[in-house]
């Protein structure tokens, strides 16, 4: 490659509102259930049907568009976008073209050169989602479910103001760090809760005009997106040093294969004959609900490591993780705030909570075990009733299914033993039944005392509290 | 006649409409449309400039419903006008690649 | 009396008062049919079964003294688009043939709750397609005044089978003048409310912002007894309205004392037949010698109602009916070679000539590069139609003119030119693109036989004024 090229990426991020009910009708949104269990008239294009707008859904996008510094539109409306597929019944979907509910806002992102700078978002729009496509091998067909049919929706549109892969993950993660801490979504990729269209085009280094673009879809995780951004990149440089051009269209990522390929059909005419849905009313968004939403607006991440350095003696790379999901930092706040020491609670975070999201691939938002069980588990262990290995296995089981602590070590009897007759009983037999290591212990080797400690709490089946063993052990030597 | 629609409109509108024509219909198609838009263009006699499109009559506003579930499990019913149905879902020609 | 000659107002109080029965009059009017609809065809499906258990259950409950309205236990018929739990509606489409709504329109219920006995589904042009009831798939409705001619349309079945005595009263859906038209061709009252007045839920889509059920029946006081029952604001609908003064059956006095009433010079110009000119003059003159003030006035910009409304009309209508595709209800081809061709055989086949034409021009006016010269331009033009009349009522209380230019035409005469066709809709069309209240009182008839249509409109929200002016008309007439 002679010439320098630089990469141009504008993201479509679409997040499903963790609303109860769907954007237009009262059909619940919950996930997992039989496929069209969830569904009535309205979300499955029924003639004679009609929508009615969720209101929580405008209050949403509302609050994203405030959190990304946007302009709200006072006076929005919707409109439908037509297009003919299986999955969408009215074979229109309802969105926003004319006046979307958001525009002209912006967020900071880190650059890999440790510099700032901001990603322009073009537009917020609300509309529905479409249903589900399964295919039926057995009959070479497809089967439709329309319980994600109808289900809320925010399109955010960044301008072209990305040129690498990695701004692309740092806007998307700002976004849905954002979008988490407003309870608006959880934004999970894998799950489909938060998905991204890319915008790529390439320009030799220094040019002014943009290149022809692609938009990618179908990008699932960061892996997918950053393979994705670099293949396209790759794909079309080669096409433009090869002298030929790139054509403006619609390509579909395949992962496995690490390849995109064009999405086109002669039935596809790309032409959506957009127009105002003349069965929705406009929204007109007042100054009082406007204060509302923002006056509801929650403390965000850069405010909420403020305060915890301000307020916490934990240190700033524990902060950096705890604020990186608003689950871990809202457990972390509701179990300091049921007085548990603010770095215990960290440890446990950073320690095992951590180790076993990894281990078992949970996200921090679908953690079971509740502020008031790890609060209970920090007091049994500041009080000495268990030793550390015994948290670590009662902790565990609150990771699994959320058991209380309390009741979980009365019943598997893991109390530690402050008997001090039965524990001098037992270092006794401990020492007599060691003389290697009690010489080793007498003739200066400190470390020899660990071994008996070991045995000790090995014979005491790991219910005596190790300091104690440790002190009576050297009283007795 | 003013609007000549031409062949390819016709077959592009088709598509847009998910409507298949016969060659007589087409032909037919083509001069109802030429006519429809000829006395359309009448519109342009009147100047329009600085006026509002207008989509709604009244000034209606922000009617909203409130984030409450109040359907049930409907499927029976939903599935009950169905041309093909398969493991409680709409039987479609295959749409995968 | 017969039963089949009375009213609904006169048969709820013979019910009442014990000297019939909803039964009985069910058997009246269903032998009636029996009778009558081989030669006029104005049901598409009549519900024998459904009608007996509906009138036994209504006796009931008048007897017990909990339905006391004039419309309890008086048979209704609904027109082919207005959806009915349980009941076949079809649109008088093929595409529809064997559709069974899982849901009754919301004004359907209303009447239910009034005591309403459903007979059955009245025909119509395809999807309210037409104005002649000739372009149902199921064969045209003939006027039972002379079965040589139209019955008009698109609610031909209702208005014909009120006429007929095939019902006592019925409902229908006004887009362009499709209650008005057909009553006025059949001799029978007729009325568009004003638009958000009755709920368009359940009533299937063909003009969604025009679009509004009304009542069709043999006198003005069914009329405003019927638009109450009707009426509702309903949470379900959008552009429902909440209205306060839905008691329309308070309006019915003989008393347009000062009433300020404007004939549009533009609704007496060229194209209106003179008979029907003398009749709406002589209506006139009948109301201003009740002391009505009557002046002439230029409403201006008739002749461009209805290219903006065909625009607007269409293309609403493109996209109501791109949800009929051979998935989820109605019609699918036999045979088909992949997802597209199935949406273009279903629909080629399942829709009628007229429907095809409409959905054609619609997608057209809305495609890429023609929005803002057709449809964006055609609500400008709507702007200044809905001016003109604001203007118009500024100084009148009513406008009074003729329902259309002539009386029914004979049966084949008019689909052979549809903007011919679409021409006869010139005094109806624009009280839809305003939203206004309009309503078709017989005036008499030509040499021919044929009944001649009075049209009275008022602003918007102003029923009782339409109302009492008609019914001083008819008690005078």
């Amino acid at each position: 490659m002679s010439k320098q090229y630089e990469t141009v990426i504008g993201l479509e991020v679409h997040v499903e509102l963790a609303t109860k009910t769907k954007i237009f009708c009262g059909c619940s949104t919950a996930f997992g259930a039989k496929p069209n269990t969830q569904t009535c008239p309205v979300c499955t294009g029924m003639p004679g049907s009609l929508p009615v707008l969720n209101k929580q859904v405008l209050e949403y996008a509302i609050a994203v568009g405030l959190a990304t510094n946007c302009e709200i539109t006072r006076y929005a409306k919707f409109d439908r976008k037509n297009y003919f597929y299986p999955d969408n019944p009215q074979n229109y979907q309802i969105s926003q073209l004319y006046l979307p509910i958001c525009r002209n806002g912006g967020v900071e992102i880190e650059t890999e050169q440790g510099g700032k700078k901001t990603v322009g978002i073009h537009e917020i729009h609300m509309e529905e989602d479409a249903g589900k496509l399964i295919h039926d091998e057995w009959e070479d067909c497809s089967l439709v479910d329309y319980n994600r049919s109808g289900v809320p929706l925010i399109e955010i549109v960044s301008e072209p103001d990305m040129r690498s892969a990695e701004e692309v993950i740092a806007y998307l993660e700002k976004l849905r760090l954002l979008i988490q801490y407003l309870g608006a979504s959880d934004c999970k990729l894998q799950e489909g809760s938060m998905r991204a269209d890319v915008n790529l085009s390439v320009r030799e280094a220094g040019a002014e005009k943009f290149g022809t673009r692609t938009e990618m879809k179908n990008l699932n995780s960061f892996r997918a997106i950053t393979r994705a951004i670099e293949g396209e990149a790759e794909r079309q440089i080669d096409l433009i040093e090869a002298g030929e051009s790139v054509v403006q269209e619609t390509r579909r990522w395949d992962d496995a294969k690490g390849e995109s390929y064009a999405m086109r059909s002669k039935e596809d005419a790309q032409d959506y004959r957009y127009f105002p849905d003349p069965d929705l009313t406009p929204v007109n968004v007042s100054g009082e609900m406007l204060e509302e939403i923002r006056a509801k607006q929650p403390e965000f991440r850069t405010e909420k490591m403020a305060r915890y350095r301000e307020e916490f003696d934990i240190p700033d790379y524990d902060i950096e993780i705890i604020t990186g999901e608003k689950a871990l930092a809202d457990l972390f706040e509701a179990t300091v705030a049921l007085g548990a020491q603010p770095k215990k609670v960290s440890n446990w975070i950073m320690g095992e909570t951590l180790r076993l999201m990894k281990e078992r691939e949970t996200d921090a938002s679908d953690l079971r075990f509740s502020p008031e069980n790890l609060a209970k588990l920090i007091a049994l262990t500041d009080t000495k009733q268990i030793n550390s290995s015994v948290a670590k296995e009662v902790f565990e089981a609150m990771f699994e299914e959320n058991v209380d602590p309390e009741q979980y070590v009365e019943e598997k009897g893991l109390k530690t033993v402050n008997d001090e007759g039965a524990l001098k009983k037992t270092i006794e037999e401990v020492i007599a039944a060691n003389p290697q290591s009690v010489e080793d212990y007498r003739n200066g080797k400190e470390k020899a005392i660990g071994f008996l400690v070991g045995q000790t709490m090995k014979a005491m089946k790991g219910k005596a509290d190790p300091g104690a063993v440790n002190r009576m052990l050297k009283e007795l030597l | 006649m003013a609007n000549v629609i031409s062949d390819e409109t016709i077959e592009y509108v088709g598509i847009l409409a998910k409507l298949e024509l016969s060659g007589e219909e087409k032909e037919q198609a083509k001069a109802d449309m030429g006519r429809m838009l000829d006395y359309i263009d009448k519109l342009g006699e009147l100047d329009t400039t600085d006026v509002e499109p207008m989509s709604h009559v009244f000034p209606v506003e922000n009617v909203f419903r409130e984030d409450v579930v109040t359907n049930g499990d409907e499927r029976e019913r939903l599935l009950s006008n169905a041309p093909q149905e398969k493991d409680g879902m709409f039987v479609v020609p295959r749409t995968f690649e | 009396m017969n039963i089949v000659d009375m009213t609904a107002t006169q048969l709820a109080a013979a019910i009442r008062a014990g000297k019939t029965t909803a039964v009985e009059a069910t058997e009246a009017v269903l032998a009636q049919i029996e009778k009558e609809d081989k030669k006029y065809n104005c049901y598409v499906t009549v519900d024998a079964d459904g009608a007996f258990t509906q009138a036994k259950k209504v006796q009931e409950r008048i007897e017990a003294g909990e339905l006391t309205g004039p419309l309890a236990g008086v048979p209704v018929a609904v027109k082919d688009n207005i959806c009915t739990e349980g009941l076949l509606t079809t649109c008088s489409s093929k595409i529809l043939h064997n559709f069974v709504p899982t849901y009754t329109a919301e004004a359907v219920l209303n009447l239910q709750k009034a005591g309403a006995v459903i007979l059955g589904k009245t025909n119509m042009d395809e999807f309210a397609m037409g104005s002649t009831t000739e372009t149902s798939a199921y064969g045209p409705t003939k006027n039972p005044r002379n079965t040589e001619h139209v019955p008009g349309g698109s609610s031909g079945g209702s208005a014909a089978a009120v006429a007929a005595g095939e019902c006592i009263y019925a409902i229908g859906s006004d887009t362009g003048g499709s209650i008005r038209q057909p009553a006025s061709y059949c001799g029978v009252v007729g009325m568009k409310p004003t638009y958000g007045t009755v709920s368009r839920y359940g009533l299937i889509a063909y003009g969604s912002s025009l679009d509004q059920i009304g009542p069709l029946t043999k006198d003005v006081t069914d009329c405003a007894a019927v638009l109450e029952a009707l009426a509702s604001h309903d949470l379900k609908d959008s552009t429902s309205v909440s209205r306060e003064d839905t008691d329309f059956t308070a309006a019915l006095a003989e008393d347009v004392k000062g009433l300020r009433i404007g004939i549009p010079n533009d609704y007496l110009g060229e194209g209106l037949d003179d008979e029907v000119r003398a009749a709406v003059l002589r209506a006139a003159d009948v109301l201003e010698n009740k002391g009505a003030v009557v002046e002439r006035f230029d409403l201006s910009l008739v002749e461009y109602a209805i290219p903006a409304y065909y625009t607007i009309a269409a293309a609403e209508a493109s996209s109501n009916l791109e949800r009929f595709d051979g998935i989820k209800y109605g019609y699918r081809t036999e045979e088909y070679a992949g997802l597209h061709n199935m949406y273009k055989k279903s629909r080629s086949e399942g829709f009628g000539e007229e429907v095809k034409r409409r959905i054609m021009l619609g997608s057209f006016v809305l495609s890429s590069g023609y929005y803002d010269a057709y449809y964006l331009k055609a609500l400008k033009v709507k702007a200044l139609i809905k001016k003109a009349f604001d203007a118009a009522f500024a100084k009148y209380d009513l406008i009074l003119g003729p329902v259309a230019p002539t009386t029914a035409p004979k049966l084949g005469e008019s689909l052979a030119d549809p903007i011919k066709m679409y021409l006869g809709d010139i005094y109806t069309i624009a009280v839809n693109l305003a939203g206004l209240p309009g309503i078709s009182v017989p005036c008499g008839q030509d040499s021919k036989g044929l009944p001649i249509g009075l049209q009275l409109i008022g602003d918007c929200f102003q029923e009782k004024k339409l109302l009492r002016a008609a019914y001083t008309y008819e008690q005078n007439e």
